[in-house]
């Protein structure tokens, strides 16, 4: 279980909210309302105060970078550093990227080539190759269309109930959110507001 | 020995003309150059005269307090001048600190090295030769460790998607950093290992043509100018490895995190976006 108990940094909070094993955390509010800080204060990228606990560790006796890989934050622009797309995995990565509609050649392809679709849903790939515990996403399917956000949507999930994964979904879309998750959030201004079910 | 012809007053003056038709064809031009020309034109004749008065009243003395005060001095003004040179610089005392303390650490070992261990003079902090010696490594030092870490915290700041994007997936801040902790390296050791390069092809190093038209034999004043290229470029070395290690820790807090509100631009009180 992911905890988070009133969670502040300069800009955001305080927040408290619990993600369970394997639920999907859906988390929707306007641009500016601090829903991507709120992703990088719990992968540990800002300075915050408060507690963060994950199966009951507090944050800060795991270290950091043990911490991110364990809490795979998915940013909203994922960046490509090295030449090609297979730089960027673990050797042996356990991912299958056809799951997300690419052939077995993609490892190969330059980085460069990539559209901004294929970057995010490749990122994707990239996080779940950490195997992490949290996954945090940050509007992981802006950049798709129709039918490769389904294969996002139903590879996180596939991900989520194999391991016993927590999700923290940040979307705009409201049709979105009824699918993927089973609790909801809107963020007003830095602070989050439990919605109905 | 050839007798050292001295130079007038006037001699000066007409090297200065020629800084001043520069500064002239500048402002013509609009090359916002011409001011800085002159400030620094006028500051070479004024911190000269004042350190060749200085160090006469030194050599006369032949005292360690004496070399230590001017040598400290020597260390806070490269220590300050190193800042001015970064683009973007750790903000508070860090600024200052990081380049100096490198400087210092590099510069100074390696100048009692040369001091002791190898020239030998009688006594070892001999003005004539330790104050030199330490002005030219300082000076290479302190433009080494300007380079690299304007490189290092420019490249951060450029960088700063990729580097978090590192750290999101696992890396450490070392890691993270590596590529830019590597080019911010070469960044300021480059120039003297060119230096060293073309030593004596193309170019005369000043220190050797200093003592040759001082009256040396050429092969005396290259075996200095031997040693003192190597001294630099391992105080350049030394210096720019300690300045990088620390500046790109100083980036990092405990929890790995890259802290650029650390940084500031130039003439800014604190990180700008």
């Amino acid at each position: 279980m992911l905890e988070i108990r009133d969670l502040s940094t300069a800009v955001i909070g305080p927040v408290s909210f619990k993600v369970t094993a394997g639920q999907c955390v859906a988390i929707s509010g306007a641009s500016g309302s601090g829903k991507s800080l709120l992703l990088r204060a719990i992968a540990d990228l800002d300075p915050w105060q408060g507690e963060i606990l994950l199966d009951g560790t507090p944050a800060y006796l795991v270290p950091a970078e043990c911490w991110r890989r364990g809490v795979q934050l998915l940013p909203a622009e994922p960046q490509w550093w090295a030449a090609t797309v297979s730089e960027h995995f673990p050797p042996q990565a356990n991912v299958d990227p056809a799951r997300l509609g690419f052939g077995a050649d993609v490892w190969q392809w330059p980085v460069q080539r990539l559209s901004s679709g294929e970057k995010q849903r490749l990122a994707l790939l990239r996080a779940l190759a950490r195997q992490p515990r949290v996954l945090l996403l940050d509007e992981p399917t802006a950049n798709l269309d129709e039918a490769s956000a389904g294969w996002v949507e139903a590879l996180v999930a596939d991900y989520r109930t194999r391991h016993q994964a927590m999700v923290v979904w940040v979307s705009h879309a409201g049709t979105q959110r009824v699918r993927v998750a089973d609790c909801h959030y809107q963020m007003v201004k830095g602070r989050l507001e439990q919605e109905a079910a | 020995m050839t007798e050292l012809i001295l130079l007038s007053p006037l001699d000066l003056g007409m090297a200065a003309a020629l800084i001043l038709l520069l500064a002239l064809l500048s402002w013509r031009m609009r090359l916002g150059l011409g001011n800085d020309l002159m400030i620094s034109g006028a500051r070479t004749v004024v911190q000269l005269l004042l350190v060749g008065l200085i160090l006469t009243a030194v050599f006369e003395q032949q005292h360690l307090v004496w070399v230590a005060l001017i040598s400290v001095v020597m260390l806070l003004v490269a220590g300050r001048e190193a800042m001015a040179q970064q683009e973007r610089r750790f903000s508070g005392w860090w600024g200052f600190g990081v380049g100096t303390l490198s400087m210092f650490v590099s510069s100074f070992t390696m100048t009692l090295f040369a001091l002791l261990a190898v020239i030998g003079p009688e006594p070892w902090y001999t003005p004539q030769y330790a104050i030199p010696l330490l002005g030219m490594v300082l000076g290479n030092t302190m433009t080494g460790i300007a380079l690299a870490l304007d490189r290092l915290t420019q490249n951060a700041w450029d960088q700063r998607a990729i580097i978090e994007q590192r750290l999101m997936l696992g890396e450490t801040a070392a890691e993270a950093v590596r590529d830019i902790r590597r080019h911010s390296m070469r960044n300021g050791m480059i120039p003297s290992i060119n230096a060293m390069a073309v030593a004596g092809i193309v170019s005369l190093p000043g220190m050797m043509t200093g003592q040759i038209l001082a009256g040396s034999p050429p092969m005396e004043a290259v075996k200095y100018q031997i040693l003192v290229m190597f001294l630099i470029t391992a105080g350049t070395g030394f210096g720019t490895l300690a300045a990088v290690w620390l500046g790109a820790r100083r980036l990092f807090d405990e929890r790995q995190r890259l802290r650029l509100d650390r940084t500031r631009l130039r003439g800014r009180e604190s990180a700008g976006s």
